[in-house]
């Protein structure tokens, strides 16, 4: 039935399209890529966990671009969410014998025997934004991010002033969207918010519903919708990325109430949208995560490229906002 | 049923035996979980000059995936699959959102239709080339239509630079999150591919020719039929209804995600069809069987939102539910639990042309090691 020039059509048709996923994937950052002289160059291999949300975007621009500036080589690999991709970027790395690699994990746990394997090749290994759990400690050099408990317990702190500002007295009834399942953000931030929660405000504040958003804005909006349907009392919704928050407001105008108003909203992150919403009055508070750690990560890679130490947890700079900021702080939002 | 007459007997078996029966009996059951979590759950009530409530909110939501699932099963009856509709989603939301955010004025209705027009052109090119690589090169559906849903997203993403675009448009809101005459717009749209393809399909002979592709190829050309230009046509109808549910999904959030839009939509389509009573053999299709398998799972995701099931557990949750849908589904299964009763040889008594269907119902399980050697 198949002849040998369709067939051979067939198969040219398939390399096509698969190179084009292949580029589309695996773009080469940095300066060119094939300069093949510079044995001096710095090659770093990082792999980022996809592109989920604005402010992962930013992330992947400021990783880019200070490579860049850094006259870095930078493998760029996009792992869409999924912890075999990243595995298997990483493989890659190894196989490429590239100086150092950087990644920013999909999820918490399940990455020692890779880890071993860039450990036996001799590859240093630095974590960005996010942390795995592992026994061997030796595995990774450092993280460099932001701590995203810290970010939970700045979140119900800012609550406070929140509920204050409202004139909210009495029980608070509070909804929260989680990200991702067994991602970092999401342990830690729900971790942290608890904290404070059971803390200080143990007979007052109460989470009435929790479940994971994913991190989108369609996902923020559908479980937000349910929500509001089992829940019409919630009086805060406690977002973990500003995405989320941002879907949510949409479900909570089309049930007919005011988004910052009938339903306090503070959420994590700190992107542009976010911003937005918050001026428009929509979003009451914004705990700052920041993902322009490029240049941080590109000075930790070349310490640790010239043997020098660093330190096991290198925090990213952040601050909280509150909604009379917003105005002045959109303008300064790159991302 | 205390005194069961002959005529009460005959109509109970005739319903029981419905090809529909079991896929609407799941869909109740699961709206009635609902109830004790959410007491009003069923009720709908105006709030801002349209209708709300956790039904709307159903019907809402799950518009894209009705509208990929009705696409997808005519795939399936021709004995074919498409794995790439999630990846056209996202190519259609993005290319759309893209174009309208380049314009000075994005409520301008010219805009908003040539940036649609944009989007379901580049949707039918990629169903022109699914069904040129299934019929014309003779690659098999899984493995043709398996490049552009790794190679789709990539696009997409190249098309939104790895950014979410985020758009302001009114007219464009309408069709995935807007409200018409108090209801849902998604509604209409919805309302009308199926009425459509219904129409199409029943009413005129390709329902026929599209079964008789499914169920032999080569016998159907050989009696004259163009199986080709048939399988090319579902493929681009598919492809065509994967377009419109990606503008519904850019739509609904005002925002093109080339990352997450419409991502894994391919499974849950295919998982509406077999609810629905499509066999993956291909050869027939139920067209209302797959509206409720879809209305079935998008219930099912809502379900989980509201009884606060714990976030680490909503897929086994999803699966345990899935897997009784499917056991349900089986005629083996039902014989071997229920008795005869259930089973598939007592309706041949009943008569009518429904009684003969359940038995060629087949779960996810038993097809698909068949699906190999065909």
């Amino acid at each position: 039935m198949l002849n040998r020039r369709n067939f051979l059509t067939a198969a040219v048709g398939v390399a096509a399209a698969a190179g084009l996923s292949a580029c589309a994937k695996e773009d080469e950052g940095g300066s060119g890529g094939s300069s093949g002289g510079g044995s001096k160059k710095i090659t770093l291999g990082f792999s980022q966990v996809g592109s989920e949300s604005g402010w992962r975007s930013a992330n992947t621009d400021s990783v880019k671009s200070a490579a860049k500036e850094a006259g870095f080589n930078l493998k760029f690999s996009d792992a869409q969410q999924k912890q075999e991709n990243q595995i298997s970027a990483i493989r890659s790395f190894i196989a490429q014998k590239v100086d150092v690699i950087a990644f920013s994990p999909v999820k918490v746990t399940g990455w020692d025997a890779v880890l071993q394997e860039a450990k036996a090749a001799k590859i240093p290994v630095v974590l960005t934004d996010r942390s795995v759990e592992t026994k061997d400690e030796s595995l990774f050099v450092t993280l460099v991010g932001s701590d995203f408990t810290d970010e939970g317990r700045r979140a119900a702190k800012i609550l406070e002033k929140v509920l204050e500002k409202a004139g909210h007295k009495g029980k608070v009834k509070i909804a929260q969207l989680e990200g991702t399942t067994g991602s970092a953000p999401a342990i830690e931030r729900a971790k942290g918010f608890k904290e404070v929660m059971e803390a200080e405000h143990k007979d007052d504040w109460k989470i009435v519903v929790t479940q994971t958003g994913d991190f989108t804005r369609a996902g923020g909006k559908q479980v937000m919708a349910a929500f509001l349907q089992s829940n019409p009392d919630i009086d805060v919704l406690y977002a973990h990325n500003d995405d989320m928050a941002i879907g949510a407001i949409q479900a909570i105008e089309a049930a007919g109430k005011k988004p910052g108003k009938d339903i306090l909203i503070v959420s994590v992150d700190g992107v542009k949208d976010g911003f937005i919403a918050m001026s428009e009055g929509k979003i009451n508070a914004i705990v700052e995560c920041n993902p322009l750690l490029g240049p941080q990560l590109m000075e930790v890679v070349q310490t640790v490229k010239d043997g020098g130490s660093v330190e096991r947890w290198i925090k990213t700079k952040e601050s909280d906002f509150m909604q009379d900021q917003a105005k002045d702080a959109l303008p300064t939002r790159k991302y | 049923m205390s005194t069961p007459s002959a005529a009460t007997t005959s109509r109970w078996r005739a319903l029981t035996h419905h090809h529909l029966f079991w896929p609407v009996a799941v869909l109740v059951a699961l709206l009635l979980v609902n109830v004790p979590f959410t007491p009003d759950f069923f009720s709908i009530k105006m709030t801002d000059g349209h209708l709300y409530g956790s039904l709307v909110s159903i019907v809402l939501f799950g518009s894209p995936l009705i509208l990929v699932a009705v696409g997808m099963t005519l795939v399936i009856a021709t004995g074919g699959i498409d794995l790439s509709v999630g990846a056209v989603v996202a190519i259609t939301g993005a290319l759309t959102c893209s174009y309208i955010s380049d314009q000075a004025d994005q409520n301008a209705l010219s805009g908003v239709f040539l940036a649609m027009g944009i989007g379901l052109v580049a949707a039918v090119v990629c169903g022109l080339w699914n069904g040129f690589l299934v019929a014309r090169m003779g690659i098999q559906p899984i493995i043709a239509t398996l490049i552009i849903m790794v190679a789709g997203r990539g696009v997409a993403q190249l098309i939104t630079d790895g950014q979410i675009i985020t758009i302001n448009s009114e007219p464009y809101k309408l069709i995935g999150g807007g409200y018409w005459l108090t209801l849902p717009f998604s509604i209409f749209v919805v309302a009308v591919v199926v009425a459509v393809t219904v129409a199409l399909t029943r009413r005129t002979a390709l329902g026929l020719l599209v079964e008789s592709v499914g169920g032999n190829a080569e016998a159907s050309r050989l009696v004259g039929i163009r199986s080709r230009r048939i399988k090319i046509m579902v493929y681009v109808f598919c492809a065509l209804c994967a377009g419109i549910a990606g503008l519904m999904i850019s739509s609904n959030t005002s925002a093109a995600d080339g990352n997450n839009a419409g991502l894994w939509i391919e499974l849950d389509a295919i998982l509406a069809v077999v609810i629905g009573g499509t066999s993956l053999l291909g050869g027939r299709f139920s067209i209302g069987g797959t509206v409720i398998g879809a209305l079935v799972i998008q219930t099912l995701t809502t379900t989980i939102y509201t009884i606060g099931v714990p976030t680490q557990t909503n897929l086994v949750f999803k699966a345990v539910v899935v897997i009784i849908v499917c056991l349900l589904q089986s005629p083996k299964f039902r014989a071997k639990v229920f008795g005869a009763k259930f089973g598939p040889k007592s309706g041949a008594a009943s008569g009518g042309s429904a009684a003969t269907e359940p038995a060629k119902t087949v779960t996810t399980a038993e097809a698909a090691p068949k699906m190999e050697v065909s």
